[in-house]
């Protein structure tokens, strides 16, 4: 079976706020979902829900075939867990820590040794595994609840922004581990990096108000941004408005307007096609010199507000 | 009930007293104030009796103040630090888990109450006493311990502030301890019937453990505490499962 977490009609209210509110969907090995959201957009409670930690309101969750209603033990077990803030306990060292979780999760002997001496390894903390977690920095922190999270080797892994307050290099860290577990777990990450999404995910959910408003690859993600495809010239020589003027005035082009950080023009296509060769093929004819041109993926950002806050005025409404 | 995961959770709650010095702190201030109820207040000389009857007879208020020091940090720290969240995502049952926190803080107790052995050498050099009655009275007094530390580790579930949990467990300790004494039981006696003040004198610590440091082992004083125990860690699981993500 390849449905590592299935998710159904799943909600949580806390009194009259409905923080989670039918939220359905599924993760298969080898996929990394990637959820987003505003904050309080329900991220954080749907992977508390998942992990066993709050009990739903309603709904089913199954992991690796387990129901969690009816065997929330084996449900966690087959979960490696990285809660927001990745709490420890601060006055362990991470040895210890990792060996308190190995133990818990049933490892013993030269197994629990390995198991413990890999996590530390692909999290990167060796170097600080005799030091008390609480002396530690945010990212040495973070990365300490990363290596408990996959120490037993779970085939399903749900971090709570696991990236939050690293720095660059850091992140970069965290991702490349993300990508070389990704091929055989079911991966659940939140975030509200948008670059991320292209760094980590094989797919998104995106939720506001408590609801699934997207759920597809991030290439579909980005296609829902009026700037797919849409392409930025830039020509020598030649005032924007003439520019402007002769490109609107080709067959495949919607819209043209001028870029507003720098000389040239943003062109819009007709239904989001691949316009790069014949644009570059028209100007060229026209006898003008490219300085530059290229073709923009979608503005995630975009996107992301517009979901997001088009679900804000349907609510105030 | 997996026993090994009571046992890991009690071996890592136990190592964290001994983390920072307030394991030391605690056992120090423990036998200090043992040793200067016994001696002072109990007058342990000038009884000129050989037993340790002065020293088990201060463990009731002792243990008033002493054991929700113990028991605050149990709950309070894990709401307070977010480790809960990891704590109730492992693959344990919330019972293996109160379970494993309190049988920590018992053992804790336990150490401090045999470290406690100096004054049984000496009023065995100075007389020879029944070292049977004292072994009751040290069976006693730990059974009286956990009846404590179960009431306070069920009130340190209840909130963050381990301040909070410190207060509230004293408060409510005294009101067991109480129970028993001549004041509250005149107090009850001069309107409520007989059977309603054996009852409230039942539930008291004093009365059960007074007979036990006596060296009387009746098996409804010992059922007594053991009961106690139970029924509060019973609570204790039922709050952690129902609070725990507050």
């Amino acid at each position: 079976m390849t449905k590592r977490i299935e998710i159904e009609d799943l909600a949580r209210h806390f009194g009259e706020i409905r923080a989670v509110d039918g939220v359905s969907f599924t993760v298969d090995k080898g996929e990394v979902l990637g959820f987003l959201g505003p904050n309080g957009a329900g991220k954080s409670t749907t992977m508390k829900m998942i992990t066993g930690f709050l009990t739903p309101t309603h709904g089913n969750i199954r992991v690796c075939g387990h129901d969690i209603a009816s065997d929330p033990i084996s449900v966690k077990a087959s979960i490696g867990y990285l809660p927001e803030g990745a709490p420890a306990y601060a006055e362990m060292t991470p040895h210890n820590f990792l060996r308190f979780i190995a133990d818990i999760r049933g490892l013993r002997g030269q197994e629990k040794r390995r198991a413990v001496a890999q996590a530390a390894e692909k999290a990167r903390i060796i170097e600080v595994m005799y030091q008390p977690i609480e002396t530690l920095s945010k990212g040495y922190k973070r990365r300490v609840g990363l290596a408990q999270a996959i120490l037993h080797n779970p085939p399903v892994l749900i971090m709570d922004e696991p990236t939050d307050g690293l720095d660059p290099n850091q992140k970069y860290e965290v991702r490349t581990l993300i990508n070389e577990m990704a091929e055989d777990k079911a991966i659940i990450i939140s975030t509200h990096i948008l670059e991320e999404v292209h760094a980590l995910c094989t797919r998104n959910v995106l939720i506001a108000g408590g609801k699934v408003r997207f759920d597809g690859t991030p290439h579909e993600l980005e296609m829902k941004s009026k700037y797919h495809n849409a392409v930025c010239v830039h020509v020598d020589d030649v005032s924007t408005e003439q520019v402007q003027t002769f490109i609107s005035s080709l067959p495949f082009v919607e819209g043209v307007e001028p870029l507003s950080n720098q000389p040239g023009v943003r062109v819009f296509p007709e239904n989001q096609q691949h316009i790069t060769v014949e644009l570059s093929e028209q100007i060229r004819q026209k006898g003008w010199q490219i300085a530059s041109l290229y073709a923009e993926n979608g503005h995630l950002d975009e996107v992301f507000r517009q979901i997001t806050t088009r679900q804000n005025a349907e609510v105030s409404a | 009930m997996n026993p090994s995961n009571i046992w890991y959770i009690m071996k890592r709650e136990f190592n964290g007293y001994f983390a920072t010095p307030v394991a030391y702190v605690f056992l120090i201030i423990f036998l200090l104030i043992a040793g200067f109820a016994t001696f002072y207040v109990g007058d342990f000389f000038a009884r000129g009796e050989a037993d340790l009857y002065p020293f088990f007879n201060m463990h009731p208020w002792l243990y008033l103040l002493l054991i929700p020091a113990i028991s605050m940090r149990l709950w309070a720290e894990e709401r307070k630090s977010g480790s809960i969240e990891l704590l109730m995502t492992l693959p344990i049952s919330v019972f293996e888990a109160v379970l494993g926190k309190f049988l920590a803080a018992w053992a804790f107790t336990g150490l401090a109450l045999i470290l406690n052995f100096p004054l049984w050498i000496t009023v065995n050099i100075l007389g020879s006493p029944d070292n049977g009655v004292i072994f009751a009275g040290f069976v006693g007094s730990w059974l009286m311990a956990g009846g404590f530390l179960a009431i306070g580790a069920t009130i340190s579930s209840v909130t963050k502030n381990q301040v909070i949990a410190f207060v509230l467990s004293v408060i409510v300790s005294l009101i067991f301890v109480l129970a028993g004494y001549g004041i509250v039981l005149d107090f009850f006696s001069s309107w409520a019937p007989q059977t309603l003040v054996e009852v409230i004198s039942s539930f008291s610590f004093l009365t059960h453990f007074d007979a036990i440091s006596k060296g009387v082992i009746d098996l409804r004083d010992l059922l007594y505490f053991v009961a106690l125990i139970a029924i509060w860690l019973f609570a204790n699981a039922l709050i952690v499962n129902a609070r725990k993500a507050d």
